[in-house]
């Protein structure tokens, strides 16, 4: 299946290579730096390319590149989706997946690797499990280690790798019990130049972050679990159990994992949080355009919008933003042609206006398309489509645990058509 | 040394590239200034004594290796560390073993004894590991090592050991083709293997050995389809592929009665039917016809096999690993009924919110499969709307998609999204959608003329990329009706004055040669103005102008006839070979001279055919004969090691080969999986189409037509089948498997209530009669005996109860002369003994019923149970339930009664209902669980009616339920003992 591994920056240079069958040589890269120059923007590079002998399936994250070389047949989201993976276990062990934080723990990162696949094929993928054979770093450990020459990985072998359970480890104790959720939703939306929705859909996500000791098994109801017709579960929660009572019913991982994550399509009715009125034009004479932006709560369910921001693509030909905001401050980046408006919180009293004029370049024709708005915002203590917890249980342990649910909304994809 | 760094330097590529890297690279540049200091440094830490220096140097030759240094020449004194006691060094020498074994075959040989010693230790996990490491040394002289190895772990009593021993097998296979034969051997066994760690390993080696011998799948494929949702997520893909084309050659297509017809009518609507297709067209006709007169013959049942795959994978569809959907949703793509593939479409459609690699392949596959199966999308069409910040490849994925959505009832939405993509800033996506909308407008005729005036708009676009494109749209669409849109074409004709791109010029001239009959005044001036530019004209345009030239000299001699021979004489001394041989080429065939041959006579219907509109298909058309999901499908060209996904079979193949002789606890394990199985097939099924579960294996073996296999052979278990037998054979598991299952039987209770009512629900009630001891196989000595109440009227006395009595012998000897001895009663109860059963060999059952007259009153029966040789006092005490016969009343009938049963005649209790018998088939089922009453039917409240069987008084039992589960349970009877002991039996059943 996966033949090798490897690991290039941004500049293309790769500094991490690994084989687990016999060695490719690294030159096979050079069909990748070929697209990835054709490409000019990383995220428009084939994530499959055709070499003519292997191919190369690779993906793009925390701009790094993991590209892996494949000579047979293999479903390609096999690869994507082990590659996303491993960047998650990166970023699980290391707190973030980049260049610099690989080299520093080059032999953590190459052990972890022995251990995901053997023989190309996937073998422990389980943080769980991982974090058995191989402990994080951590800096009172690395200190101990240099002093007494102990090491990092574990002693003993896991044990979770052998039962029925491989997301879970035995033995978890802990001295405080407490199970927190998250309840995540972002918005997708496009709105268009007249302010009708033109698509909406909700993606949520159910994050938990589970320190009980034992074997708990735990039993998350909802209010109205009807909502919840789309989703997609930790391989822990049983599914004939939500099938027939739609509870979650599941023995957790230790630690932080996501427990489900769900779609509310477009064909339910989303509720839109704010409204947007702009308007931009450019004119041919005088190489100007002007740009006026208000923003105003819609339907917010009495929260409070916080962490508003607009984020502008402007077309090439614009050189200069002269603006001023009545809150929050705006930057533009001439380089990337990026108009940052960060607002902060909205005030439904006095709506936050961006207004004035852009500085064009002169002699060139006049931008036809206009811009469009991707709006950020945050909503705390709502789950903009209503889903509500409305109990958790635990069984298979004495002990009371410490519970808590957080609700979140934010603007995924929000993106506002001029 | 220097010796073998210099092979080294000459053999391994990685060192050449990896050194001028190395200078600038900080961190190591400078603790090892030069190349031999460095490996003596090193040298030395692994010959030191101190784990921790060793630990120190490994760590480092490992770096080495992940930046793709060459450390090849520190193997002997690496390889010297393979016994280490140190966990870490240990595993890091692995890891160096492993990279660099292949080079230095001699010397890794000195490291195998240490893993064949690792072989035998009595840890589990240091079996597995020496063994991976043993299989990944890719030395060819230890392939008979390794193939023992395998051959004994795929034994071993430890699941991780043998899922190890998988793992190594295409190892081996790569290293050695020739052991084919005995690696087969081994995965035949480790297929047979029932735990689900070993399950996707040795499908994937299967794969890579012998993906051919599908035979090997037959036996387990039952076993595998159970499996499935326990095995982890990787495990999941592989096999569901691999079952993916099992069930294509075994199994026949659920499609064929209506999708052939149909579809054949959904191409008829997307095609252009031109005079060519027409044979065709009838030939498939005829197919069709066929194929709808042998569907009328032999109306298509699902073979189980099939519903259980296609049962047992949807769950998947839920899974969080994108890998496993894809899967599912091909599975379903390719063996699902049509009426059923749709539910892929909504999980798919959720991918679609994953990383930007995952949405790319998705939507590849979405586009194929939104060809053939649009409606499943069209709901979902707002989902394939596009943002200005999708990354182009996606951009032009989903406007793929969108127009193979669109139709008459949406076009319109889609119309006016593609109007907001063409103001986009991305001028290759714009070009995309100028793209789209032709499609559109070839494949519904009813907005052709809205796109075409909204392309012919875009031609006055500021952006050359832009006209060029819908230039070359344009001469498309045109080509449908020329005749009426003569204006375009003069428009387009003003456009070569400014249009540069060569693809639209070259279209412009085309178009006016063409149809230069709708534009006889321009075209000559078009013609030219051409020959005027010709020398700078790009190579396409050159070509046209020689065509248009050549067209005009044909139906306007008059005036062209001077341009068409400067053009040609210009041709004629172009550089390029081409032109100058098209040019010669029409010189001879249009200008006429003495020796101009046959053809210059048919010039003008050479010229100006009637030519065939062109078809804007999509390029995902036809890209489902590949496997959805593969490579091969991605690139749609074979990649190396692809399978076929083979034709349905015209005739199924024996489906009884799937049959398997199951030993007795096996079958308890996968019994409730079954069971649920057989509750939900009818749902599909015609009833006529169930296999009964006393049918056994062999009576269907002959069935050629393939419409039922026999999946109920093994449901003829008895379903009295106790978990003691399941536990006994758990027992005799190896220690380590019995851990793991009792997780699972765990995990397994867990789920148990929900699969239990499920069960209950359907089967008859006589099922759910609950059986009582009367005799333990201890005190019996051997025999144990159970009595239930059958409920059946006793025939030989109207006024008993039947009480149906089973012996089982479980002695080694012989139990002779069963027989009921010394009856004592309380008065007025009378017992009509059973006759006496003579013999009952060991291990035998038996069953006998008897009747018992208790006089309405829960006094216990007495007597004495005689064998030959023994007597056992025992005793039956009926539950008050069971001392009531059902009768059938009306509603009016209940009221009736009822009125007549007021007072003290009538006991009222409030409860409050379980939590899992809130709905009313529950209520039912568990009140005619406890007392043997009958529904009155179509009653507002839960109403049942029953007589005591020796007085014949009515009991009257109402369940009001209220909100929230309160519940209010009302017994009318004229026996007042009885209404209030069954009013606390009800009461219990319902609120437990």
């Amino acid at each position: 299946m996966i033949h090798s591994l490897f690991l290039i920056n941004h500049l293309g240079d790769i500094f991490l290579e690994k084989h687990w069958k016999s060695v490719i040589s690294r030159s096979v890269c050079d069909y990748f730096f070929e697209a990835r120059e054709k490409a000019v923007d990383p995220e428009n590079v084939p994530p499959v390319l055709q070499t003519p002998h292997h191919y190369l399936i690779s993906i793009y994250r925390g701009k790094l590149f993991f590209l892996s070389v494949i000579q047979t047949e293999v479903p390609p989201l096999f690869v994507i989706e082990f590659l996303h993976r491993v960047a998650d276990t990166f970023q699980d062990y290391f707190g973030e997946c980049s260049e610099s934080v690989i080299t520093d723990n080059l032999v953590i990162v190459y052990e972890l690797l022995e251990e995901m696949l053997d023989n190309g094929f996937p073998l422990a993928t389980e943080s769980n499990v991982l974090k058995e054979m191989i402990r994080p770093p951590n800096i009172l450990r690395s200190v101990v280690n240099t002093l007494t020459g102990g090491s990092n990985v574990g002693e003993t072998l896991p044990q979770g790798q052998l039962s029925n359970i491989p997301w879970r480890r035995a033995g978890v104790k802990y001295a405080n019990n407490e199970a927190y959720f998250d309840v995540t939703e972002e918005i997708d939306a496009i709105v268009d130049k007249s302010g009708t929705t033109v698509s909406a859909e909700i993606q949520g996500v159910i994050e938990a972050c589970v320190k009980l000791s034992g074997m708990p098994d735990l039993t998350m109801s909802f209010m109205n679990p009807r909502l919840l017709d789309d989703v997609s579960f930790h391989p822990c929660v049983r599914f004939r159990r939500w099938e027939s009572e739609r509870v979650l019913s599941f023995i957790p991982p230790d630690g932080n994992f996501t427990l489900m994550t769900y779609h509310i399509s477009s064909q339910n009715l989303v509720a839109i949080p704010v409204y947007v009125k702009q308007s931009i034009n450019f004119f041919e004479a005088g190489s100007c355009g002007r740009l006026d932006i208000t923003i105003g709560p819609k339907q917010t369910m009495g929260k409070t919008v916080e962490d508003l921001k607009v984020t502008i693509h402007m077309p090439k030909a614009v050189l200069n933003a002269n603006l001023t905001a009545t809150q929050g401050n705006y930057t533009y980046d001439c380089t990337t042609k990026m108009l940052v408006w960060d607002i902060g919180k909205l005030n439904p009293q006095k709506l936050p206006n961006l207004r004035g004029s852009l500085s064009m370049q002169t002699g060139v024709p006049n931008p036809e398309e206009n811009p469009s708005l991707n709006i950020d915002l945050k909503i705390q203590q709502l789950a903009i489509s209503g889903l509500k917890v409305s109990r958790l249980d635990m069984y298979g342990e004495k002990y009371k645990p410490f519970k808590g649910v957080k609700y979140v909304t934010k603007a995924g994809k929000f993106q506002v058509r001029t | 040394m220097s010796a073998s760094s210099a092979f080294n330097d000459e053999k391994g590529g990685s060192s050449s590239v990896g050194e001028p890297e190395y200078g600038h690279d900080p961190a190591s540049g400078g603790i090892f200034s030069s190349d031999y200091k460095r490996h003596d440094d090193l040298k030395e830490m692994l010959d030191s004594n101190k784990d921790s220096l060793k630990l120190e140097a490994m760590k480092r030759i490992v770096a080495m290796i992940a930046r793709g240094k060459n450390a090849s020449d520190l193997f002997p004194a690496v390889v010297k560390n393979v016994a280490c006691k140190n966990i870490e060094v240990k595993k890091l020498v692995y890891v160096y073993l492993v990279r660099y074994a292949e080079e230095q075959q001699d010397l890794a040989l000195l490291s195998i004894s240490t893993f064949q010693r690792g072989l035998k230790d009595p840890n589990q996990l240091i079996r597995a590991s020496a063994l991976r490491v043993l299989s990944s040394i890719r030395v060819t002289i230890i392939v008979p090592i390794m193939m023992l190895a395998i051959k004994e772990a795929a034994s071993d009593m430890s699941p991780y050991v043998r899922k190890t021993a998988a793992h190594a097998i295409p190892k081996l296979y790569s290293l050695d083709p020739e052991q084919k034969d005995q690696l087969i051997e081994v995965i035949e066994k480790l297929l047979a293997d029932k735990t689900t760690l070993v399950a996707g390993s040795v499908v994937m080696a299967f794969e890579e050995v012998c993906p051919e011998r599908i035979d090997l799948i037959h036996k387990n494929y039952r076993k595998l389809c159970n499996l499935l949702i326990d095995v982890e997520e990787w495990g999941q893909v592989v096999i569901i592929n691999m079952l993916t084309r099992y069930a294509r050659t075994q199994f026949l297509n659920p499609n064929i009665n209506e999708s052939l017809l149909e579809e054949g009518g959904s191409g008829d609507k997307t095609f252009y039917g031109s005079d060519e297709d027409e044979d065709e067209d009838e030939e498939e006709k005829e197919k069709k016809a066929e194929v709808a007169a042998m569907a009328k013959r032999k109306p298509y049942v699902m073979d189980p096999d099939h519903r259980l795959l296609l049962r047992n994978t949807k769950p998947l569809l839920q899974s969080r690993n994108a890998a496993v959907v894809m899967a599912v949703a091909q599975l379903y793509f390719h063996l699902a009924p049509k009426a059923e593939v749709g539910v892929i479409a909504k999980a798919l459609v959720r991918l679609l919110r994953s990383h930007s690699e995952v949405q790319y392949v998705v939507l590849q596959n979405v586009a194929t499969m939104s060809i053939k199966r649009r409606g499943m999308f069209e709901p979902y069409l707002k989902s394939f709307y596009i943002r200005s910040t999708d990354p182009t490849q996606i951009k032009v994925l989903k406007l793929e998609v969108l127009t193979n959505l669109a139709n008459e009832t949406n076009i319109s939405t889609i119309l006016r999204e593609f109007q907001t993509y063409i103001k986009s800033m991305d001028k290759d996506f714009v070009a995309a959608t100028i793209q789209a909308i032709g499609r559109c407008a070839t494949n519904i005729s009813e907005v052709r003329d809205t796109c075409l005036n909204g392309l012919v708009q875009l031609l006055s676009n500021r952006d050359e990329l832009v006209v060029a494109e819908s230039v070359v749209v344009i001469k498309k669409l045109l080509q449908m009706q020329p005749e009426k849109h003569s204006d375009i074409i003069k428009h387009m004709a003003k456009l070569t004055d400014n249009i540069q791109v060569p693809m639209a010029r070259a279209s412009i001239l085309w178009l006016i040669g063409e149809y230069c009959e709708h534009v006889p005044k321009i075209a000559p001036d078009v013609l030219r103005k051409m020959a005027k530019s010709f020398t700078n004209e790009e190579d396409i345009v050159k070509l046209q102008i020689i065509n248009l030239a050549a067209k005009l000299y044909l139906t306007n001699s008059k005036q062209t006839k001077l341009l068409t021979q400067y053009v040609l004489n210009l041709a004629k001394y172009d550089q390029n070979y081409d032109i100058r041989d098209r040019a010669r080429f029409i010189r001879q065939l249009i200008v006429p001279t003495e020796k101009s041959g046959a053809l210059s006579k048919y010039a003008k219907k050479l010229f100006l055919a009637l030519k065939p509109a062109p078809v804007l298909e999509s390029p995902f058309k036809d890209r489902d004969h590949f496997q959805l999901g593969s490579l091969s499908h991605l690139l749609n060209a074979k990649a190396g090691g692809y399978q076929e996904l083979p034709d349905w079979p015209e005739a199924a193949p024996d489906p009884s080969v799937r049959n398997v002789e199951v030993p007795e606890w096996t079958k308890c394990s996968s019994r409730e999986k079954r069971k649920e199985k057989k509750v939900e097939k009818p749902f599909y099924t015609d009833s006529e189409g169930e296999s009964g579960p006393t049918e056994s294996a062999d009576s269907e073996s002959d069935s050629a037509t393939g419409s039922e296999s026999s999946s109920g052979s093994e449901e003829s278990g008895s379903g009295s089948e106790s978990e003691e037998s399941k536990e006994a054979s758990e027992s005799e598991e190896e220690e380590e498997e019995e851990e793991e299952e009792e997780k699972k039987k765990k995990k397994k209770d867990l789920k148990k209530p929900v699969q239990e009512r499920v069960f209950l629900q359907t089967i008859a009630p006589s099922s759910t009669l609950k059986s009582y001891e009367l005799l333990h196989r201890i005190t019996g000595e051997g025999l144990s005996v159970e009595y239930c109440f059958s409920r059946q009227p006793f025939s030989p006395d109207a006024n008993m109860v039947a009480v149906q009595m089973q012996f089982t012998n479980n002695a080694s000897s012989d139990t002779k002369n069963l027989h009921i001895e010394d009856v004592k009663l309380q008065s007025g109860m009378r017992v009509k003994e059973f006759p006496e059963i003579e013999l009952l060999p060991a291990g035998e059952t038996a069953t006998a019923v008897m009747g018992i007259d208790f006089c309405d009153s829960t006094q216990a029966a007495n007597f004495q149970l005689c064998t030959h040789t023994r007597k056992f006092f025992v005793s039956i005490q009926p539950p008050v339930g069971e001392l009531m016969r059902p009768v059938f009343l009306t509603e009016n009938e209940f009221k009736k009664e009822q009125g007549q049963l007021m007072g003290m005649n009538e006991i009222t209790e409030k409860l409050t209902l379980d939590v899992k018998c809130r709905n009313e088939h529950t209520i039912v089922q568990r009140v005619t669980t406890a007392a043997n009453l009958s529904r009155v039917p179509c009653g507002s409240d839960k109403e049942f009616a029953g007589r005591t069987v020796t007085s014949g008084s009515l009991v009257l039992v109402t369940v009001a339920t209220k909100e929230e589960g309160a519940a209010q349970l009302t017994v009318n009877c004229e026996k007042m003992v009885i209404g209030t002991m069954l009013v606390k039996d009800i009461l219990q059943a319902l609120t437990q």
